[in-house]
């Protein structure tokens, strides 16, 4: 799918610059086909989604309101389609987040789709906090030191003692 | 809490209780198909992938005959664990979040001082929860009353009907500190949640409990009420308990001890 943007990006880019050219405007090269492309960082951990890749491209908010639902509501705390594990897949291993710059992988995707997501007004951004939540957390745990760590002055004492717990 | 009721009110023989006890031991009854394992079970080893059960009942006994003055262990703890700012700490000290607070009374007739924790009471009958325009105020299976933020559109009332200050309104952006497992926001109303990430982890306990435990002042007793073998229903079935505010019928989930 990106490659069929990407392509039909280039061609309303040509178009587009015939169009300026046609019209004999002075402006420098055409800058319209050069939106600055999502990057799409390989997860920390894992080789595959939970879900084919293609699919999660498109649907990955519904899985995340269904099993929001469900955790909130009645308790159920799969790992699997949890924001939780998505973060603790994806976070970045620069910012040790998946939004707290430009790159990260949620900000990325989503600010190259306009679409603005308010999760993290209250979910947390980053992976760090108790390994004990679920078994994939606990095998991971080392992962989280490493990110952690590159997380500098953002990780406090307690909740590094809470990853070693 | 200054207008002090006879202790028999609330003794374990009074009928509300014996009322309690009765469903509770019908519950009971309905899952033991190997009596007295089933529901231990339950309590404390819920598999991640099933939903909370109604067959659990969490509550708190607070002795607060040996909650000691000064202590504020309980508080420090809860805000450690769910990641709220303490007051003391707070730019608005106002509009800070009070998941829990200690509370220091005096009879103004004899001055004896009774200090106590107060906090969200998971009311079986919560007025929060009747009020709530969206529905975003609710009562777990298990009898934990949370705020699904999903669906809070902050506009405050379950605040003026909750009849213990429990709650308080996220007022301000909290900038991505928040802890993993304790999701919370502007714009939204939060209070105790018993330390639900905790309870669904298999903890078995909340964090103030542990605190005030480790301090070594073990005032706080957490534990399934519908369970009669857990320590919290013997202790409930022996000391006497009031509930805050028992006239108003909502069946607490947080008994005190000693007030
Ligand atoms: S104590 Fe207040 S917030 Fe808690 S359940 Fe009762 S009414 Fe709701
Ligand atoms: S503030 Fe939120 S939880 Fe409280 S009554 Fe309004 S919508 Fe419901």
């Amino acid at each position: 799918m990106a490659s069929k943007i990407k392509s039909l990006l280039a061609r309303g880019s040509a178009v587009l610059t015939a169009a300026v050219l046609g019209l004999g405007l002075a402006v420098g090269p055409a800058q319209a086909g050069d939106a600055p492309k999502p990057v799409i960082t390989k997860a920390v951990k894992g080789e595959q989604c939970v879900e084919d890749t293609e699919y999660m491209r498109k649907n990955h908010m519904k899985l995340l309101n269904v099993h929001r639902d469900k955790t909130v509501i009645e308790g159920v705390r799969t790992p699997k389609h949890s924001l939780k594990e998505c973060i603790n897949c994806h976070a970045s291993e620069q910012t040790g987040s998946v939004a707290a710059a430009k790159e990260d992988f949620c900000v990325s995707c989503h600010s190259y789709a306009a679409v603005k997501i308010d999760c993290f007004d209250c979910h947390s951004t980053k992976p760090q906090g108790s390994a004990a939540m679920h078994s994939l957390n606990a095998e991971t745990a080392h992962y989280k030191h490493k990110l952690a760590s590159q997380a500098n002055a953002k990780v406090s004492a307690e909740e590094m003692a809470g990853i070693a717990k | 809490m200054s207008d002090m009721k006879p202790m028999s009110d609330n003794t374990p023989s009074s009928p509300e209780r014996r009322r309690f006890v009765g469903a509770a031991t019908a519950t009971a009854a309905g899952l033991a198909i190997a009596p007295g394992v089933m529901l231990i079970e339950v309590a404390h080893g819920r598999p991640e992938d099933q939903p909370a059960s109604s067959a659990v009942r969490w509550g708190m006994l607070v002795d607060a005959t040996k909650c000691a003055t000064g202590c504020n262990d309980c508080v420090t703890a809860c805000s450690t664990e769910n990641g709220w700012t303490p007051v003391a700490e707070s730019k608005h000290p106002k509009q800070a979040p009070q998941w829990i607070r200690k509370l220091e009374l005096q009879d103004p007739l004899t001055q004896m001082e009774t200090n106590l924790p107060m906090l969200c009471q998971h009311c079986a009958e919560p007025p929060c929860v009747d009020v709530c325009p969206t529905g975003a105020s609710f009562k777990r299976a298990d009898g934990i009353v949370l705020v699904n933020r999903h669906t809070c559109i902050g506009c405050r009332y379950c605040m003026m009907a909750c009849p213990y200050k429990a709650r308080s309104l996220v007022h301000e952006s909290l900038n991505d500190t928040q802890k993993p497992d304790v999701p919370r926001g502007i714009g939204c109303v939060e209070a105790c949640t018993f330390c639900v990430q905790k309870v669904d982890r298999g903890d078995g306990n909340t964090a103030c409990a542990e605190a005030c435990t480790a301090a070594g002042h073990n005032a706080l007793l957490f534990g399934d009420m519908n369970d009669p073998e857990s320590e919290i229903s013997r202790r409930l079935r022996e000391l006497p308990t009031k509930q805050v505010r028992a006239d108003l019928n909502l069946n607490l989930g947080v008994r005190y001890h000693g007030i």
